[in-house]
């Protein structure tokens, strides 16, 4: 199959890309999760209001204004990071502080109530209908002929993967280095020892949510640049979707979410290259069953170990 | 704990206030339920759908009404959705309205349809085109548009004949409509010995068909038929020139409203209803349309003027509001109207429908396809 190399370039290419976006989303999964052990269901819809308030950004500029689409793009990727976090940080405010020592079930409740107001809030501001979002990004990274198929890559998809690997780097630096990185990282071991010493643990907390509502607004915006269109209910897909890789990876470790998302993305893109398309989501699920059969903290997740 | 339980108690006064409210209906008026998509990706199709409705009935009702009484527009939302059309159909049934100009998707339609033939309650679809509908034997079903075994072999007639393409792949959503028209394209090409090489169907709602288009371009795909609603066409179509496929598109009549716009879309080919809205004896109503900013060129505008037209005939007709006699009046008459003469065969469907070939263009605009 002299075919072979070519193609799989391309679909390793969009296999990636589709992952980048299903990472950003899931470290605000597996970070939350890691530190006060929750499910914040809520942040699939911040990830969809990330995708409005860019859009919001880009018609309040307005194509008129003359600049350049770069600056347009670095324009709504700013306000929707800045309005995106607020709303991560309400999250916690209303659906988790108030209801942090009762039950879990409380609190999955009131996030997945958070969620279904987010939708909805957006359909009465917005309509339900597909937003046309402006084709800034055009054109192609590089193009080129291997064996007589052409190997390409669009601008916004190697954005969307660029500006991934960026934040996932310093993501990882910033906790490992940081002062804060290092407080999340004593919560997640044990958050009343932490509390105990010192750390402000509600700013942890209030931290863990801001960074994934960041992280998920930039995930927003890029892809509506990418596809062009978005409506209220993009969040749900693309939120059980990153939940998917964050359990992948294992839950509560950041590499693993990374991880998670990358292979969800390839698995889902090689299952649709190699079967009929209607099985990946077959495929990627089985595989998730079967990673949790032997792996059950998942890929990179630690083993619970039971504290007395 | 008290006061919990007056606020109950007020919003469950008011709710029961919202509800007998509707049900007092003014005598002197004919409730005609508008069911459509109002809300939803597809909610485009839903506002061509109540424009052409709309247009009707006002300037009906401006000329005196049906039966010496004003038709009234009670709308309903199913957002083109199986799961939410049966709700509506029950509320019909019980506002105890007779007649239904919808509904807009064959999907959303099929459950509903169920409800009204059980309660003997008129339909008439501008825009549903699934043939399934009119195998069911509802001797009150009617729709002023073909179906797809007339758009599905129309598409593929003009795909074997002008396109000729060497490599021919078909998409679809695995919904009522989209795999049913595209099964019908796939039957008739292969029935003229051109046999696909690829038939697969993507999820409704995805955003990400970039494998699926790598696996086209390997396969070296020149034509694309998509069954299917325009939200994941644009995407398709978005994502095929990302890789440069270089396939030429085409779709049903569903991938025709004007949010397929952009270089991505110059050049697909769509089977519409032929465009009524460029017959000359129709031009004093396209004005009309242009008066309130309205497009009367958009592919359901003027098959739901039609449909709301045949109605008012026919309860004329019929001289009755009972349903029963209006759908045998249907059955066995002609009427006239912006489609030309609309007749019904048996099981409600247009007798004359057909399906032509248009371009679409990067501006949303349509020629005919030479």
């Amino acid at each position: 199959m002299d075919a072979f190399l070519p193609l799989f370039l391309q679909q390793l290419i969009n296999g990636l890309s589709l992952g980048a976006i299903y990472a950003l989303i899931a470290i605000g999964y597996t970070m939350v999760y890691g530190i006060i052990g929750m499910i914040n269901f809520a942040h699939g819809e911040i990830y969809m209001i990330g995708a409005y308030v860019g859009l919001i950004t880009l018609t309040a500029i307005g194509a008129a204004s003359g600049l350049p689409p770069w600056m347009l793009v670095a324009a709504a990727l700013v306000v929707a990071v800045i309005v995106t976090s607020s709303y991560g940080w309400a999250v916690e405010r209303c659906a988790y502080r108030s209801l942090r020592n009762s039950p879990r079930l409380v609190p999955l409740i009131s996030a997945i109530g958070m969620s279904i107001f987010f939708q909805n809030y957006v359909v009465v501001l917005h309509t339900s209908r597909d937003l046309p979002v402006p084709d800034l990004i055009t054109g192609h990274l590089f193009s080129v002929d291997i064996g007589g198929f052409e190997v390409s890559m669009s601008n916004s998809r190697a954005l969307i993967l660029f500006a991934t690997v960026v934040l996932m780097a310093a993501v990882t630096l910033y906790i490992r280095h940081a002062r804060m990185g290092r407080a999340c990282r004593a919560c997640s071991q044990d958050i009343q020892m932490a509390g105990l010493l010192g750390i402000d643990v509600n700013k942890v907390i209030s931290f863990t949510f801001v960074l994934g509502a960041f992280l998920a607004a930039i995930g927003g915006v890029l892809i509506g640049l990418s596809i062009n269109k978005i409506n209220p209910f993009i969040g749900f897909l693309a939120g059980i979707k990153a939940f998917t890789a964050a359990v992948l990876g294992g839950i509560g470790s950041i590499p693993g979410a990374m991880l998670g998302g990358a292979l969800l993305g390839l698995v889902e893109t090689f299952a649709s290259a190699f079967l009929p398309t209607e099985y990946k989501d077959i495929v990627s699920f089985g595989l998730l069953i079967v990673i949790l059969l032997i792996r059950p903290s998942g890929l990179l997740g630690r083993p619970e170990v039971e504290k007395v | 704990m008290k006061l919990q339980k007056t606020v109950v108690a007020a919003a469950l006064a008011v709710g029961m206030m919202l509800v007998g409210g509707s049900a007092l209906a003014a005598d002197g008026t004919i409730k005609v339920a508008v069911a459509s998509a109002i809300t939803g990706p597809v909610a485009q199709y839903g506002d061509m759908h109540r424009a052409g409705i709309h247009m009707a009935v006002e300037q009906a009702n401006a000329a005196g009404g049906v039966l010496g009484k004003k038709i009234e527009l009670v709308e309903m939302d199913d957002a083109c959705e199986p799961k939410q059309s049966p709700a509506v159909a029950n509320k019909v049934v019980s506002e105890k309205i007779k007649f239904v100009l919808g509904h807009v998707c064959s999907g959303a339609f099929k459950p509903a349809a169920q409800i009204y033939d059980e309660n003997d309650i008129l339909m008439i679809s501008s825009s549903a085109t699934s043939d399934d509908l009119s195998t069911y034997g509802y001797k009150t079903f009617f729709r002023t548009i073909g179906k797809d075994s007339q758009q599905g072999p129309a598409a593929a007639d003009y795909i074997i004949n002008k396109i000729k393409p060497k490599k021919l792949a078909i998409i679809h959503d695995k919904q009522t409509y989209g795999q049913g028209v595209a099964t019908q394209v796939k039957n008739t090409v292969e029935k003229h010995g051109m046999k696909p090489v690829m038939f697969e169907g993507i999820n409704k709602g995805d955003t990400d068909f970039s494998a699926l288009i790598t696996k086209m371009k390997q396969a070296g795909v020149d034509f694309v038929y998509y069954g299917g609603y325009h939200p994941e066409l644009i995407i398709l179509l978005r994502q095929a020139r990302d890789q440069n496929l270089g396939a030429r598109w085409m779709g049903p009549e569903g991938a025709a409203v004007s949010d397929v716009k952009g270089e991505s879309a110059e050049g697909l080919l769509v089977t519409l209803p032929p465009d009524f809205s460029k017959d000359p004896s129709n031009a004093k109503i396209v004005e009309a349309f242009k008066a309130k900013k309205q497009d009367a060129s958009g592919v359901f505008v003027m098959t739901s003027y039609a449909a709301a037209q045949v109605l008012m005939e026919a309860i004329k007709g019929a001289q009755s509001e009972d349903p029963k006699k209006v759908a045998a009046y249907m059955h066995k008459n002609k009427f006239k109207t912006v489609l030309g003469d609309v007749e019904f065969t048996p099981e409600g469907d247009w007798a004359t429908a057909r399906f032509d070939i248009f371009v679409w263009h990067k501006d949303a605009s349509k020629t005919l396809a030479p």
